[in-house]
């Protein structure tokens, strides 16, 4: 366990400092000054000479990354240009509202592809094992902005029981409530379409193990021998893709935040880089990598937790 | 499926080896057919193939000249078929030559990933030690950036052209195509015929490429195909958010980016692409499933 902890922590370490010089790096070699990018087009040469000169840019690019680093643990992840506020109020304002929405979107996800996923694979190449699949790459097939366009169009438009848009903002008559059944429906769509087949491939697996068959052959009852013998050894691998899912939840999400307006973190990834908001945008790339890898050592956790052999 | 492949005796070009080689796809095509995900698959991505490649031809207008008089009534009719866009564009014509750079940059990236992916897994099973150690620790770290927020930055730096997405798809998706990669190298490398060539005295080089990569390509060319329609399903993506291929030229995300916000009053004009997009992935992704079922059956 000792050493579980050490490895992991190690590992996070690294991936941080190499995502963090990565994206520093990026805002030195990339065209146009690094002044420039802050101060915009209309400034004049003298105003980007004098902040290259405050900033201390013309120094080395190590000595700069050294700098920052200490300034990032010091806790001051500095000014976002865009929405004009200190970069760590604005990240976890848009982090709280993306947890909300990443929170119930896996509270759906997780027991509807476990029940599809097992009821699927416990009969390889059933006729419900056929429908389920097919279903399921045919959903994960469709990418997440016409998902929201095809859903917008049969609720709002058409039948106009939901909002089109998710602001947050309890405005135009819509519950925060309704307005999250979206947004959440498109998560859930395309996530578990991937989820599905991943528990569903493994219980295919599982279901071909000796000691299944002589779970049958001494008579339990089927409803047994899944319940009992088969779910537990068949989540084994899912728990890890299941824990991934957190990552795509939190990050990968722009694309549906778009289509909603959803005050989310990917969307205020997706300003940050199009305003060159270079503070927001490194900040915001290491909190998305350091939820990526805490949930990934979580995946790890749990499936040591699952499976006995590796308890140790 | 596991015979070794002997690539220095059967040189192409004589005739029984063609036959040898005519007959064998012959088989695979015709158990191919046997499963319908597969058969369907093909049909879906073939048809679109066929509407790219045919698209100056069948296309009834240019992709960006504007129809003014469409414009007081832009739903589909006899002049135009999927009707117009928000700038009186004809959708059918857009579909058709949108098509193109999605089908174009798509399958050059998942190219790219699978060659630089297949060198660097194969480095790393092979050679083991610290080469193994920083290739995979490297993939890692890749891999664990939500990839989307990575094309946000690079793209936002780099701006947007089909080059800079094919990289940086390329770069992404290598890291999965060299773990699939160096966890087949790790078992094949312990095969006699990789030491009969040890033994002829082949270079490192000879045996990674010709012994053993042609031995590793059952779960790669499905991992190909699922790869595909992933990257069509970025490049929309892309386009959605903003940061694909520039415009004025006609891409599914950003027809879709661009008139969405009208689907009150025109919903067709985002239909349309997302109806194109979506079909498209679900072909590659029926065709991967179809060719799974066949390595299994192997």
């Amino acid at each position: 366990m000792k050493r579980f902890v050490v490895k992991h922590v190690a590992f996070l370490l690294l991936t941080l400092s190499a995502v963090s010089f990565l994206v520093f790096t990026l805002n030195e070699f990339s065209p146009g000054a690094v002044a420039r990018k802050i101060l915009g087009a209309y400034a004049t040469q003298e105003q980007v000479d004098l902040l290259t000169k405050q900033m201390g840019l013309d120094r080395p690019v190590l000595v700069r990354y050294v700098e920052y680093v200490k300034t990032l643990a010091s806790g001051d992840l500095g000014y976002s240009t865009r929405f004009k506020l200190p970069v760590r109020d604005v990240i976890f304002k848009h982090l709280a509202n993306t947890a909300l929405l990443a929170a119930v979107a896996f509270a759906c996800i997780v027991p509807l592809s476990t029940v599809l996923g097992v009821v699927a694979g416990m009969r390889e190449a059933s006729r419900l094992d056929r429908g389920i699949l097919m279903f399921s790459t045919v959903i994960a097939s469709i990418p997440e902005f016409a998902l929201g366009v095809f859903l917008a169009s049969v609720f709002v438009v058409w039948l106009g029981w939901l909002p089109g848009t998710a602001t947050l903002v309890a405005g135009g008559g819509w519950s925060v409530a309704a307005q999250l059944v979206l947004p959440v429906a498109v998560i859930v769509l395309f996530d578990s379409g991937y989820v599905v087949s991943m528990i569903r491939a493994s219980m295919v697996e599982v279901m071909q193990r000796p000691y299944i068959r002589t779970a049958v052959l001494k008579g339990l009852p089927f409803r047994a021998v899944i319940l009992r013998h088969a779910l537990r050894n068949a989540m084994l691998t899912p728990v890890t893709i299941i824990m991934l899912q957190i990552n795509y939840l939190i990050a990968g999400v722009v694309v549906v935040e778009t289509v909603f307006a959803y005050p989310g973190f990917g969307r205020m990834i997706l300003e940050a880089a199009l305003f060159k908001d270079i503070a927001l945008i490194e900040a915001g790339a290491l909190v998305a990598v350091f939820l990526a890898v805490v949930t990934n050592i979580l995946g790890d956790l749990a499936y040591r937790l699952l499976d006995p052999r590796i308890r140790a | 499926m596991s015979t070794p492949v002997a690539a220095g005796t059967l040189s192409a070009s004589s005739p029984a080896a063609s036959r040898v080689w005519a007959r064998r796809w012959r088989r695979r095509v015709a158990a191919l057919a046997e499963s319908t995900p597969a058969t369907i698959g093909i049909a879906i991505v073939l048809a679109w193939v066929v509407l790219a490649l045919l698209a100056p031809l069948i296309a009834p207008y240019p992709p960006n000249a504007n129809d003014m008089a469409a414009l007081a009534h832009t739903q589909p009719s006899k002049a135009h078929w999927l009707g117009t866009d928000h700038l009186g564009r004809d959708l059918l014509s857009r579909i058709l030559w949108g098509a193109r750079p999605v089908l174009v940059i798509a399958p050059l990236a998942v190219l790219g990933a699978a060659a630089l992916g297949s060198l660097l897994g194969l480095a790393a099973g092979y050679y083991g030690r610290w080469i193994d150690l920083t290739i995979t620790r490297a993939c890692d770290i890749v891999l664990s950036f939500p990839v989307i927020i990575l094309y946000m930055i690079i793209l936002a730096h780099f701006g947007s052209s089909a080059w800079n997405i094919i990289g940086v798809l390329t770069l992404t998706k290598a890291p999965i195509i060299a773990r699939i990669v160096r966890g087949m190298t790790l078992d094949l490398r312990e095969r006699e015929y990789v030491a009969a060539a040890k033994m002829r005295g082949e270079s490192a080089l000879y045996i990674m490429l010709v012994e053993i990569l042609p031995n590793a390509r059952g779960p790669l060319v499905v991992d190909m195909c699922l790869r595909t329609g992933y990257n069509v399903i970025i490049i929309g993506a892309l386009g959605f958010l903003g940061i694909g291929l520039p415009p004025p030229d006609p891409d599914w995300g950003g027809m879709v980016k661009d008139t969405y916000g009208m689907m009150m009053v025109w919903p067709h004009m985002a239909l349309v692409p997302c109806a194109a997009i979506s079909s498209l992935v679900v072909g590659f992704n029926l065709l991967a499933v179809g060719l799974r079922e066949l390595g299994l059956r192997d």
